[in-house]
């Protein structure tokens, strides 16, 4: 590879060339750093294959020869996860709460953020910084707190058991609130670069307020909707503590509203006292396998919507 | 056209504010008021007793134990996984063969970039079944029986992993960078590349060998991504909450004896299963106090002339 350099058309003046230092030791470093990759790599993967190896074998099997393959696949395993160990339902619960949160936070966070980074008006500064100091305090801050005003939401007559603790929409719009900050935050930069030219010609044609950020500002900042999207999927989906503490049953006919990092949490921590190991692993593998499908399948996007977020 | 202008920013403002007031703003400043009273939670009655709640933490050998736990992980694991990710995203940019077009990454950098990402799109539920079957205390254990198989660990007397008061903070350490890794490492690879090629070609012809160039050349130029690294990774160290809870022994986790119990772990104790809010409420404070100091600090340590390229 050395030999390449110097061959190169750029090769620099025989002044330089004599001042670099030699390369040999390149190769080296090369084996070191893939040998580090790879280990890194099977440290990851490893464990994956592994659970998801064992979601295909009896607890027998687990606890008797946990590297051998499953002798014939348990398919029923994810039937019994599904039914017995609720996954199905914890799937469902998120996957209800997951489109509600990451729909409204869309939609409520776009406005805001459009609003607040296009138009002056009195308060504009200290709204947007009201957002963004949301940003560094930590949930915890919140928690007491929360839990209260959700169940005191809940005694409003009517709309009350919808929007109360173990409810769908109350945990929504909670998921809403606390997205708010890093939405509003991340696309309030976004619309500020778009050019202001086409939104005067907007407005010229007599396009309403509203028609101009719908037809035309939306489309433009698409990109950035999109990474802003994915974050907030991956964060909804993984919530494990707001629901933890605002979907308890308030009495035991209540129904479940557990969503999947819950529900699975509960069932690890109870293996310890009754083990469905294969089980518990099916649960796991039904919980983990879309994530990472769809991750793999838009990798390109996840990777840079949730870089720029951070590198802005 | 301008008359129009106000109703349509206030009808814009109004759902997002009121939402981010009711469940956001009201909450972090009633956790600060409830935290001078001694409201009970089952009782609706709180008395103001003044900066009691707080004296008490600095009394409470659990809390002061949980301060120092989340302290270590506030040191360790930001630096572990920064030096680590910094390591690996240099070997995928840089770190490989160099030909007419300049350095590049090492073979199939595209594919352990994806595979290193894994985690991050990992529910910490999953994570937690992971590295129970990981850290395992018997020879089944995955950790244990890679050991013992290389004749590092006596089959007669496996490792204790989260079992032991000694191992089980160097265990969730582990966890926490594991999972953190990748993230980092796709995020310092996405700054490197933004890193003009010219400027490493320049430092190749005047005979810059890999590691002066990743000190003068690469570092200097990341320290900003870096920094609001440190800040992400300090706030992930502060709340460790299910981490513990799902993988540490005793009830709710925090075990054996107090010994991995973190911040968080000890206010949702006090809030959700003593009824003790006023306290917990105080504990928050004292978390967001960590917090706001660890992002003040950071940025202080960090600040540099921006360099623009």
């Amino acid at each position: 590879m050395t030999q390449l350099v110097t061959a190169a058309p750029t090769a620099p003046t025989p002044e330089s060339q004599r001042a670099r230092p030699p390369r040999g030791s390149f190769g080296v470093v090369n084996f070191f750093s893939q040998g580090f990759l790879l280990l890194w790599a099977a440290m990851v993967v490893l464990p994956l294959l592994w659970a998801v190896m064992s979601s295909f074998k009896t607890d027998k099997e687990i606890l008797s020869s946990p590297w051998s393959l499953p002798a014939s696949p348990q398919f029923e395993n994810f039937g019994r996860a599904w039914t017995t160990g609720h996954i199905g339902d914890f799937f469902v619960n998120t996957v209800i709460v997951l489109a509600g949160g990451v729909t409204i936070t869309m939609v409520v966070g776009s406005m805001a953020a459009y609003v607040l980074a296009r138009y002056s008006f009195p308060g504009n500064r200290i709204i947007y910084y009201a957002f963004v100091a949301g940003l560094t305090l930590p949930v915890f801050l919140a928690l007491v707190p929360l839990f209260k005003i959700v169940g005191n939401l809940g005694t409003i007559p009517v709309i009350g058991p919808y929007i109360g603790l173990n409810s769908y929409a109350g945990l929504i719009l909670v998921y809403v609130a606390f997205s708010l900050p890093f939405t509003v935050f991340f696309l309030h930069s976004f619309f500020r670069t778009l050019p202001t030219e086409i939104a005067e010609a907007g407005l010229l044609d007599g396009a309403s307020h509203t028609t101009l950020f719908a037809r035309v500002m939306l489309p433009m900042a698409r990109p950035g909707l999109i990474s802003i999207g994915i974050f907030n999927v991956i964060g909804q989906w993984n919530q494990y503590l707001l629901p933890l503490v605002l979907q308890q049953k308030q009495s035991s006919f209540d129904t479940d509203h557990s969503v999947l990092a819950e529900g699975l949490l509960n069932l690890a921590v109870a293996q310890g006292y009754k083990s469905d190991w294969s089980g518990l692993f099916a649960g796991m593998t039904i919980a983990m396998l879309p994530m990472l499908v769809v991750y793999v399948l838009f990798q390109r996007q996840v990777q840079a919507g949730l870089t720029a977020g951070t590198l802005k | 056209m301008r008359f129009r202008r106000l109703p349509f920013i206030a009808g814009f403002l109004i759902v997002p504010v009121v939402l981010y007031v009711i469940y956001v703003v009201s909450p972090f400043v009633q956790t600060v008021f409830y935290s001078f009273t001694d409201w009970g939670g089952f009782s609706d009655t709180q008395n103001f007793i003044g900066i009691s709640n707080y004296t008490r933490l600095f009394q409470d050998d659990i809390f002061l134990g949980a301060v120092v736990h989340n302290a270590f992980l506030l040191v360790l694991m930001p630096v572990v996984t920064i030096l680590l990710a910094l390591f690996l995203a240099f070997m995928l940019n840089v770190g490989g063969r160099e030909d007419s077009a300049g350095i590049r990454g090492v073979r199939g950098s595209s594919v352990y970039k994806v595979v290193l990402f894994f985690p991050q799109v990992l529910s910490v539920a999953i994570i937690v079944i992971l590295f129970q079957s990981v850290f395992r205390t018997d020879g089944r254990g995955l950790l244990n029986a890679f050991l013992m198989a290389l004749g590092l660990v006596d089959p007669n007397k496996p490792v204790q992993w989260f079992n032991s008061p000694d191992l089980v903070m160097w265990c969730l350490l582990a966890v926490m960078v594991w999972s953190g890794v990748g993230f980092y490492m796709v995020l310092f690879s996405a700054a490197m590349q933004s890193i003009p090629k010219e400027i490493y070609e320049a430092a190749l012809l005047d005979g810059a060998s890999r590691g002066p160039t990743f000190f003068r050349i690469t570092l200097p130029l990341l320290w900003e991504n870096i920094s609001v690294a440190w800040v992400y990774l300090g706030f992930i160290a502060l709340d460790g909450f299910a981490l513990v809870t799902g993988l540490t022994p005793d009830t709710g986790g925090g075990g054996p004896d107090h010994a991995s119990e973190l911040i968080s772990n000890v206010l949702y104790r006090a809030a959700f299963t003593q009824g003790k809010f006023g306290l917990a409420c105080a504990m928050g404070v004292a978390l967001a106090v960590f917090s706001l100091l660890l992002a003040i600090v950071q940025l202080r340590i960090t600040r540099r002339d921006r360099i623009e390229f």
